[in-house]
C-alpha cells in the first residue's frame, strides 16, 4: 500500500505524528473488532505460530507493512515498519558493519521485526549483549480501542513517560499491535572465534559461570553432547589474547553452530518430545535432568526435550530460581506458570488496560 | 502544624515508633525539596521505616485513609519528583541501607533501596566487579531513586541506563502487597513489569529491595582529550568515531562557556580558547584499548581537532575527567543560579539544536552553557540566571520550556534521564498526544487505582495539557501574532 502520510494537529506544538494510510486502516478494523468483540489475530511471517498459547481470532496480515523507514548507523538507531523482514532489517545492518546486539531467531525467512519483538526472544548473546527488550527504544502501536499511540523514540536515553515500549517486547500482541519499531544496533565485532572443549555438563556448566565475573570479551556460551562452545568477539588482539588465556581447541564451524543453535536447527532439537525452556539464575551445580538437554546462555537457559509430564520439570525449575515454558509441541492450553497470584493479577488487569474488550491476541500468553 | 487525619496519625503511632515519625515543622522542613529546590511543600508527616512489613502497614494506612505518599530516597533527583505532598506522607527509604548479598557466580547483588549507587561498587571491589550506571550524583543517590528515574550517567552509551543493569525488585503497592517484578533468570514470564516501573517516578509502588547485575572492571581504560574550533567539527568527530564501530566507555562534549567555568574551578587542562572538547573513554583489554586509542586519536584530527592529547597515566584520567564532572559546581561559581536542562536530540540535530539554543538564550537575555552526553545524545544546557532579579527565574523557566520544545521538533525528548516529576509536566503534553496520555493514566490504575502514590507528577492530566496547548504556541505560531510579546 502506497504511503501517504498525513498530519495529525491533536499533538499541539508541531511535533508531528505521522501516521501511514496502513495504520489509519488498521486503527479502523481495530476499532470494528472492539465494538464488536469479534478477535483478532496478529500475523507477521507466522513462523512462530507454534510458541505460546493457541492463536485465535481473525487474521489481521502484518508483512505487507514493510521498510526500513529511517537509519542512519552512526546514531546506532534502525526504525523500520513491523511487517520488515529481519533478514532484511539484518542485511541493511550489514551494509554498514552492523548488526542487532540479541541475536533473534526467526525461525524462517518470513519472521517479521514486528514477531520478532512482540514474541521478545533473543539468541545466544542475550547474557553478553542484552535482551530484545534492553534495545528497543520506541514504538508506534495501535491498542485495543484502536488509537494510534507512540511510545519513546529514537534516542538512546528517553524517561519522558511510562517505558511503554519495553512493556510489548514478549507481550505477544496482547498489548497493542506494534507497527513501527526503532531498536538500538551495535558495530559487528570485527573478529570472532569459537572455542571448543571436550568435557562434562558439570565442568562445562562452571567453566561457563566463572565468565561473568570476568572482563573477556564472551558473547555467547553453550554445552551440549560432551562439549562446551564459547565464542568470542571484539578486536582481533583481545580476541586472540582471551582465546590463549581461555585454551580449548578452534572450532572453524564455529558460526554455523551458533546459527544452528539459534534456529534450533541443531540434531538435539529434532529429537522425540516436546522442547521445553528453562529459564533460571545461572548457578555453579547443573540440574537433575534425566532427559536430554542442552545449557547455554552461561547457565542460564537449559533447553529439555521430553515426552513426559512437565510436573518434574516445573518442580526442578522452581527449586532453582526459575521458570519453564512449553516452548514447542504438546498440549497448549496450560497457563503461564511462575507468576504468583499477586502477579497474575496485575498482569490480567493491564491486558485490560491496553485492551479492554480482550481483542488482541485473546490468550495467547495468558488465560 | 501538619494537617493529617488524627485517627491516621494515631494508626500510624502503633507500627512506627516515634522517634521515626517526624512532625514538627522543623523536622519536616529539611524534606521540603529535592534537587529541583526551585519547588518546595511541606509534608504532612514524614516517615522513616526501616522494615518492609512496615512500609507495606504504611501503605495500607495511606490507601484506607486516602493519604498521599511521596517515597525519597537520597532527594537528590532534578526534577522534583520527592516533592512532597503538602497533605501526604513523605516516605524515606534511607534506612534501608544494607547491602543483602552478593552472587560472585551470577554476578549480581541484592540491595535495599536506600544503598548509594557509589556503595554498590564499593562493596563488590574485591570480587574485581562494580555497577555500571554511574549519575553524577553516584556519591550520595541512592539505587531505589535510581529505579525510579532509570538514572543514567556518563556510562550510558556503552554500558546502558538503569533499566539494563536492574535484574529484579520487589515493590510494595499501595494497599500494602508485596510484588516481585523481573528476576535472577535471564527473562521472566508474564509481561515486563519491571520495564514499566523502572523510571516510573515512584507512581506505580514503593521499591524496598533490588537486586543489580553486576560487571567486572575493565583491565584498561584511558581518556583522550581533544578540542575543535567548532561545535559541528566535534558532533562530525563523535559520528566518526561510532561509524568506525568503536562504542567508547564515555564520550562527552562541552562548549566553550562550559570549558571556561570549569577549568576556572578545577584547572583539568582544558584549552580555554577552545569552542569544543570532546572526552573519550575507551575500556576493554589492554590491547583493545592500545589500539582504540590509536584509532580514535587519528579519527579526531582528521575531523579537524586542533588538539588530542592521551592521559599518561591514572591522574591525568582523573583531572581531565574533574573538569566534566565538576561542570555544574563550576557554572555554580560563576552564577548566582543556575538551571540545568536534560533534553536529548539525535546527535546528527545537534548543531542545529545549538543553534537554536544560542538564539533563545540571546532572545531571552540569558547565558547558557551546554554539556554533552554526547555518544547518547543527551544534552544538558544549563541557564544562568539570578534568582534575586525579579522576573529572572520566570524567564529561566520559560527558555527552558523553549528549549524542549526545540529537542521534541528535532525528533528528540523532553528528558534523557532526569525525569519529568513536578518540572516538565506542562512539557509531556508536547510531547505527548491525548491518546498516550490516556494509556500512561490506564496503566497507573492497574497499580494505584485511587491515584495516591506520587499525585501530580510525570504525567499530566488531560485537562492540565488542554490548559497549556491553549495558552502555548501550535504549529509554531503564536495564538495572536498581532500581539506583540517580550
Amino acid at each position: 500500500m502506497a504511503d501517504t502520510f498525513r498530519t495529525l494537529s491533536c499533538h499541539g506544538f508541531d511535533s508531528r505524528l505521522q501516521v501511514s494510510d496502513f495504520t489509519q486502516t488498521l486503527a479502523e478494523t481495530v476499532r470494528e473488532a472492539s465494538a464488536s468483540g469479534d478477535p483478532l489475530c496478529i500475523q507477521g511471517g507466522n513462523t512462530k505460530k507454534f510458541l505460546g498459547r493457541e492463536p485465535v481470532g481473525k487474521p489481521c496480515f502484518m508483512s505487507g507493512y514493510a521498510g526500513v523507514t529511517n537509519y542512519e548507523p552512526t546514531e546506532l538507531v534502525i526504525t523500520a515498519k513491523a511487517g520488515t523482514t529481519l533478514m532484511a532489517i539484518e542485511a541493511t545492518l550489514a551494509e554498514a558493519g552492523q548488526m542487532l546486539p540479541f541475536e533473534p531467531p526467526g525461525f524462517g525467512v518470513d519472521a517479521t521485526i514486528g514477531g520478532t519483538i512482540a514474541c521478545g526472544l533473543s539468541g545466544p548473546a542475550r547474557p553478553y549483549r542484552g535482551a530484545a527488550r534492553d534495545l528497543v527504544l520506541g514504538i508506534t502501536c495501535i491498542n485495543g480501542n484502536g488509537q494510534i499511540l507512540k511510545f519513546g523514540g529514537q534516542v538512546m536515553k528517553n524517561v519522558a513517560g511510562y517505558d511503554v515500549s519495553r512493556l510489548m517486547v514478549g507481550a505477544m500482541g496482547t498489548l497493542g499491535i506494534m507497527t513501527e519499531i526503532s531498536l538500538k544496533v551495535l558495530p559487528t565485532p570485527k573478529q570472532t572465534k569459537t572455542l571448543v572443549f571436550e568435557c562434562s555438563s558439570s565442568a562445562g556448566l562452571k567453566k561457563m559461570t566463572s565468565l561473568f565475573a570476568r572482563s573477556i570479551p564472551v558473547t555467547a556460551s553453550a554445552w551440549h553432547d560432551d562439549f562446551l562452545r564459547i565464542r568470542l568477539s571484539g578486536v582481533k588482539d583481545s580476541v586472540d589474547a582471551a582465546a590463549a588465556e581461555l585454551g580449548g581447541e578452534f572450532d572453524p564451524d564455529g558460526d554455523q553452530f551458533w546459527q544452528k543453535l539459534k534456529e534450533h536447527r541443531l540434531d538435539f532439537f529434532n529429537g522425540p518430545g516436546s522442547l521445553w525452556r528453562l529459564s533460571l539464575k545461572p548457578k555453579n551445580e547443573v540440574l537433575p535432568l534425566t532427559d536430554p538437554y542442552l545449557i547455554e546462555w552461561g547457565g542460564g537457559l537449559y533447553w529439555v526435550k521430553t515426552s513426559r509430564p512437565p510436573s518434574d520439570l516445573i518442580k526442578i525449575a522452581a527449586s532453582a530460581g526459575g521458570y519453564i515454558t512449553r516452548f514447542n509441541g504438546g498440549d497448549r492450553t496450560e497457563n503461564l506458570s511462575g507468576l504468583g497470584d499477586v502477579g497474575m493479577r496485575l498482569n490480567q488487569q493491564l491486558k485490560k488496560g491496553f485492551d479492554p474488550q480482550n481483542i488482541l491476541n485473546p490468550g495467547r500468553l495468558f488465560a | 502544624m501538619h494537617s493529617l487525619d488524627k485517627r491516621f496519625l494515631n494508626e500510624i503511632k502503633r507500627v512506627l515508633p516515634s522517634h521515626t515519625i517526624l512532625l514538627s515543622e522543623e523536622q519536616r522542613k529539611p524534606y521540603e525539596c529535592d534537587g529541583l529546590s526551585g519547588y518546595r511543600a511541606l509534608p504532612g508527616a514524614v516517615l522513616l521505616p526501616d522494615t518492609v512489613d512496615v512500609v507495606q502497614k504504611i501503605l495500607a494506612l495511606c490507601q484506607r485513609y486516602q493519604i498521599p505518599v511521596v517515597a525519597r530516597g537520597a532527594g537528590t533527583g532534578l526534577s522534583g519528583g520527592a516533592t512532597p505532598h503538602p497533605e501526604g506522607v513523605l516516605l524515606s527509604m534511607a534506612r534501608f541501607n544494607q547491602v543483602l548479598s552478593i552472587d560472585q557466580v551470577a554476578a549480581t547483588a541484592r540491595v535495599q533501596p536506600g544503598v548509594r549507587n557509589l556503595a554498590i561498587s564499593e562493596a563488590v571491589a574485591d570480587f574485581g566487579l562494580y555497577y555500571a550506571p554511574d549519575p553524577s550524583s553516584q556519591i550520595a543517590c541512592t539505587i531505589g531513586g535510581n529505579v525510579a528515574e532509570n538514572a543514567g550517567g556518563v556510562h550510558c552509551l556503552k554500558y546502558g541506563l538503569t533499566v539494563h543493569n536492574v535484574v529484579s525488585a520487589q515493590v510494595v503497592l499501595m494497599g500494602g502487597e508485596i510484588l516481585e517484578i523481573g528476576g535472577e533468570a535471564l527473562d521472566n514470564p508474564g509481561y515486563d513489569l519491571l520495564a514499566a516501573f523502572v523510571g516510573s517516578e515512584g507512581m506505580l509502588g514503593v521499591v524496598t529491595e533490588v537486586t543489580v547485575r553486576l560487571l567486572p572492571r575493565p583491565i584498561a581504560a584511558k581518556a583522550l582529550m581533544s578540542s575543535f574550533d567548532s561545535t559541528e567539527d566535534a558532533a562530525a568527530a563523535v559520528a566518526r568515531i561510532i561509524a568506525e564501530g568503536i562504542i567508547p566507555a564515555g564520550l562527552e562534549m562541552m562548549d566553550n562557556p562550559a570549558i571556561v567555568a570549569a577549568e576556572d574551578f578545577v584547572s583539568a587542562g582544558y584549552p580555554r580558547d577552545a569552542a569544543a572538547i570532546l572526552l573519550c573513554e575507551l575500556d576493554g583489554g589492554i590491547e583493545e584499548v592500545e589500539t582504540d586509542v590509536a584509532t580514535v586519536s587519528r579519527l579526531l584530527l582528521d575531523c579537524g581537532a586542533i588538539d588530542v592529547r592521551v592521559a599518561q597515566d591514572e591522574s591525568e584520567r582523573a583531572r581531565f575527567w574533574s573538569g566534566r564532572k565538576n561542570a555544574f559546581p563550576a557554572v555554580g561559581r560563576i552564577s548566582p543560579d543556575y538551571y540545568c536542562i536534560d533534553g536529548t536530540i539525535p546527535r546528527r540535530m545537534l548543531g542545529k539544536v545549538l543553534a537554536g539554543i544560542a538564539d533563545l538564550a540571546t532572545q531571552y537575555q540569558l547565558k547558557v552553557a551546554n554539556v554533552f552526553h554526547a555518544g547518547d545524545g543527551n544534552l544538558h544546557p544549563l541557564i544562568l540566571y539570578d534568582a534575586g532579579k525579579p522576573g529572572e527565574f520566570e524567564r529561566t523557566e520559560a527558555l527552558g520550556a523553549d528549549i524542549l520544545q526545540l529537542c521534541v521538533r528535532a525528533g528528540g525528548t523532553i528528558t534523557g534521564e532526569h525525569g519529568v516529576g513536578l518540572e516538565k509536566i506542562d512539557q509531556m503534553c508536547v510531547q505527548f498526544g491525548a491518546g498516550e496520555l490516556e494509556q500512561f493514566h490506564a496503566l497507573k490504575k492497574v497499580f494505584d487505582p485511587d491515584g495516591l502514590l506520587n499525585p501530580g507528577k510525570a504525567v499530566p492530566t488531560l485537562s492540565r495539557c488542554a490548559e497549556f496547548n491553549a495558552m502555548h504556541v501550535h504549529g509554531g505560531h503564536l495564538p495572536h501574532p498581532e500581539l506583540p510579546r517580550f
